[in-house]
């Protein structure tokens, strides 16, 4: 158990290529995997290293993030002492409320990073999916006498135009860290960062401080990019499956793979539970008529029809007739009666009228934004 | 702080009726309903009928009870004010005994209740499914200025002899109070939801307690003699869905009446929630050659067989071409391959061997002790049943002698 680290979870990214997925909730709140959202994960994994003290810095659309996430009681991190703190943008002389990138959002919570009793600080981007601990980690941070050390896994080959935000890492035979490289045009290395890092807080703040000094503003770009010659970054591997969100096409790929029972053994790895908004809702509903195949279902499903490789979050309905293939149906979705669905996202709420046939392709999924009716 | 009206709900019964479900847990915290269990059905309509302090009586294996409600978060029931309390028995410097009753494991707790100085007290008892709204209940007992109001359904008149029997006259007021008559005159069954004033409350617990002969009964004492007093007792007319889940027959049917088309029981309402302890656990899947019909699945749960007309709770596993129909299938209990499941009840963690029969027909020379079951099959708790085997239906597969766990009779 980790008791000597709090984690700081930065959820301002943005991300055009998730286009309507992420229109009206920053990146951290979209839904993935039946009940969860992005960040449910990262959260977990701080929970379920004994992480007692979680630092959410909140920037762009934290509506729904703020909604999801409440008290943090569902991830116990309801405490009297330490527990969730939620950092929203704020005003003062020195600080303009709106964060140009990450080190601005670091640099206007440093007040709570010095509070903190614990020395180390697991800095986590909220976009990133898997189930892990960081405990060995750590250990292996504190052993290596590393400045920095960052998380990385051997990345699947990316297309160039669904690139985002993708790091890679270069080793030497130590796993010391020598260069980086910003989503680079050919990787030179198949390590690809996890977005989370260990380090010292106070290094952190030393280095944000003098990075602002400079203008700076990207912690990426304007620290990690500059600085692996200068500071001892060492990287550690992760084997575990890893999903990230960088396109409209992963979010459809990584949430039809938890089909499969060994991505579903490892992201749902009992031992490490992770922990989401608790709705009450009923158990799923199987009528007359339905025929299910291949498909993951959430609590408060009603189904009369028929529905295959597919992902269906709380409260879908898919009436009669209705024939739903290779989709993903996030929360209270409606499907009317002789619908056919293939190959669509539909966002929380849509409402599909009888008769109604939708058809996107392998590579091009159909996406209707919330609350949309057809 | 003062309440209005407090509630105290009676989760002491052993429920020997049904059998090994019981042998390591009170009956409130049988599961029920794919994600419940029975207690959380009279908790949330507290909640919901904004009735923020319960206490929960209980003497017979507590620890499943308290740990599952714990600090009543789940039922929003962790209040500042108020909020749910688990009350075992207790000794003092001068005494100290068992509940003897339901009205003494009340009275034992008077001291509980004194606290919020309410003006009323509602007694539910943890063994009946139904969604109720208190709050109506209490608008009526006002209204009639009642010392006492007891909820009472209407049977039908062939079966009222099973029931406490309530004979009003026009203006609901009880006149007399027969507990399972042979010719019963009314068929207003009593449903064991009371609503007490509470200082009139206090002083017939009192009597009743100086009383030796007492059974210190709501039903058997306190209520006659109220009756006999002439005090102002009204029958609360309740229209819904209302179960007395006491038996493994019942049991069954209750759950069978969720799922029937349309449902006896409707628990998918937004407006009256069921609140429960959430599992933690990933959405069902469903696999390549399942087949899933009238039928109720939850969280964590894994179907790769067939499932007709059956309740799956969470973390269970059918296997592939396992069958199951008819049945209830309680957390974390798994069914092999090619087993087959009808009528049953399949107790928590209970695991079903490769191609076992549970619930066949009776076949020539078995022998079958169905006192408790009937025509259903139940496997306790943590059972494992041999691979193969072949229980008759109304078996009930539990420990040996020796404890051990497995079945292979």
């Amino acid at each position: 158990m980790t008791s000597n680290a709090f984690g700081l979870i930065y959820t301002g990214e943005t991300n055009p290529l998730l286009r309507d997925l992420a229109l009206t909730r920053s990146v951290a709140a979209v839904p993935f995997g039946g009940r969860y959202r992005c960040i449910d994960f990262v959260l977990s994994d701080l929970v379920n290293s004994g992480v007692t003290s979680v630092g959410l810095i909140a920037q762009k659309n934290y509506h729904s993030l703020m909604d999801h996430l409440g008290a943090g009681k569902e991830w116990d991190l309801h405490r009297k002492r330490e527990g969730l703190f939620v950092l929203p943008p704020f005003m003062t002389k020195e600080n303009t409320g709106l964060y140009r990138g990450s080190i601005d959002a670091i640099r206007s919570c440093l007040g709570y990073v010095r509070r903190n009793p614990e020395q180390y600080v697991i800095l986590t981007g909220s976009h990133t999916i898997f189930n892990m601990t960081f405990d060995d980690m750590l250990s292996r941070h504190i052993q290596t006498r590393a400045n920095i050390t960052m998380l990385y896994n051997e990345a699947e080959t990316t297309v160039s135009e669904e690139q985002n935000m993708d790091l890679r890492l270069i080793l030497d035979g130590d796993g010391r860290v020598t260069e980086m490289e910003l989503n680079p045009f050919t990787p030179r290395s198949t390590h690809r960062s996890c977005d989370v890092m260990i380090l010292d807080k106070l290094l952190l703040e030393y280095l944000v401080e003098e990075a602002y000094s400079h203008g700076d503003y990207d912690l990426v770009r304007d620290i990690l990019l500059k600085k692996s010659g200068t500071l001892k970054i060492m990287g550690y591997r992760y084997d575990g499956y890893v999903a990230r969100l960088d396109s409209v096409n992963d979010f459809f790929r990584h949430n039809l793979a938890l089909l499969q029972p060994e991505v579903r053994a490892d992201l749902f790895n009992p031992k490490h539970p992770i922990y989401t908004k608790v709705k009450d809702e009923v158990s799923a509903r199987y009528g007359e008529n339905a025929k299910v195949k291949n498909a993951m279902l959430a609590d408060g499903c009603t189904i009369e029809g028929t529905v295959e490789n597919s992902i269906l979050f709380r409260g879908v309905a898919v009436k009669k007739g209705a024939v739903v293939k290779n989709s993903i149906l996030m929360q209270a979705v409606t499907i009317g009666e002789n619908c056919q669905m293939d190959h669509v996202i539909l966002d929380k709420g849509v409402t599909i009228r009888d008769n109604r046939t939708l058809t996107g392709y392998d590579g091009f999924p159909i996406i209707l934004k919330k609350g949309t009716t057809i | 702080m003062k309440k209005r009206m407090v509630a105290m709900l009676l989760a002491g019964g052993q429920g020997s009726r049904l059998g090994v479900l019981t042998s390591s847990m009170a009956k409130p915290a049988v599961p029920f309903g794919g994600k419940y269990r029975i207690i959380d059905f009279p908790l949330s309509n507290c909640v919901n009928s904004d009735i923020d302090t319960v206490g929960v009586l209980t003497q017979y294996r507590p620890l499943a009870l308290n740990s599952y409600i714990g600090t009543g978060q789940h039922w929003d029931l962790d209040r500042i004010h108020g909020g749910v309390f688990v009350l075992p028995p207790y000794v003092t410097a001068v005494d100290g005994r068992w509940y003897t009753g339901t009205a003494n494991a009340i009275y034992q707790n008077r001291e509980f209740v004194d606290q919020y100085d309410p003006d009323y007290v509602l007694i539910l008892s943890g063994d009946h499914i139904y969604k109720m709204d208190y709050g109506e209940m209490l608008r009526f007992h006002i209204e009639k200025e009642a010392a006492a109001t007891i909820a009472v359904l209407p049977v039908p008149l062939e079966e009222a002899h099973r029931f406490g029997i309530m004979n009003t006259d026009d203006e609901e007021r009880i006149v007399s109070f027969e507990e399972k008559p042979k010719q019963p005159k009314s068929n207003k069954a009593s449903m064991g939801i009371y609503i007490f004033n509470w200082p009139v409350l206090k002083a017939y617990m009192k009597r009743d307690d100086n009383d030796p002969a007492s059974s210190n009964d709501f039903g058997h004492d306190i209520i006659p003699s109220l009756i006999a007093d002439g005090q102002p007792v009204f029958a609360y007319p309740f229209s819904g869905y209302w179960k007395d889940v006491g038996t493994i027959q019942s049991l069954w049917e209750a759950n069978m009446d969720i799922i029937s088309t349309p449902p006896k029981l409707v628990l998918n309402d937004p407006l009256w929630r069921i609140y429960s302890r959430n599992p933690i656990m990933p959405p069902h899947y469903v696999g390549k050659d399942a087949s899933i019909t009238q039928s109720l699945v939850t969280e964590g749960s894994r179907v790769e067989g067939k499932v007709h007309h059956s309740v799956l709770f969470y973390d269970v596993t059918i296997d592939e071409e396992a069958e199951v129909y008819d049945s209830v299938i309680f957390p974390g209990a798994v069914i092999g391959r090619g087993a087959k499941v009808y009528q049953a009840i399949v107790g928590e963690n209970a695991h079903i061997g490769e191609n076992a029969i549970v619930g066949g027909p009776l076949r020539h020379g078995d022998h079958v002790d169905n006192a408790l079951t009937g025509s259903i099959t139940l496997v306790g708790n943590d059972i494992c049943v041999r691979a193969g085997a072949y229980l008759p239906q109304g078996t009930v597969a539990t420990e040996d002698e020796n404890g051990g766990r497995c079945y292979d009779k």
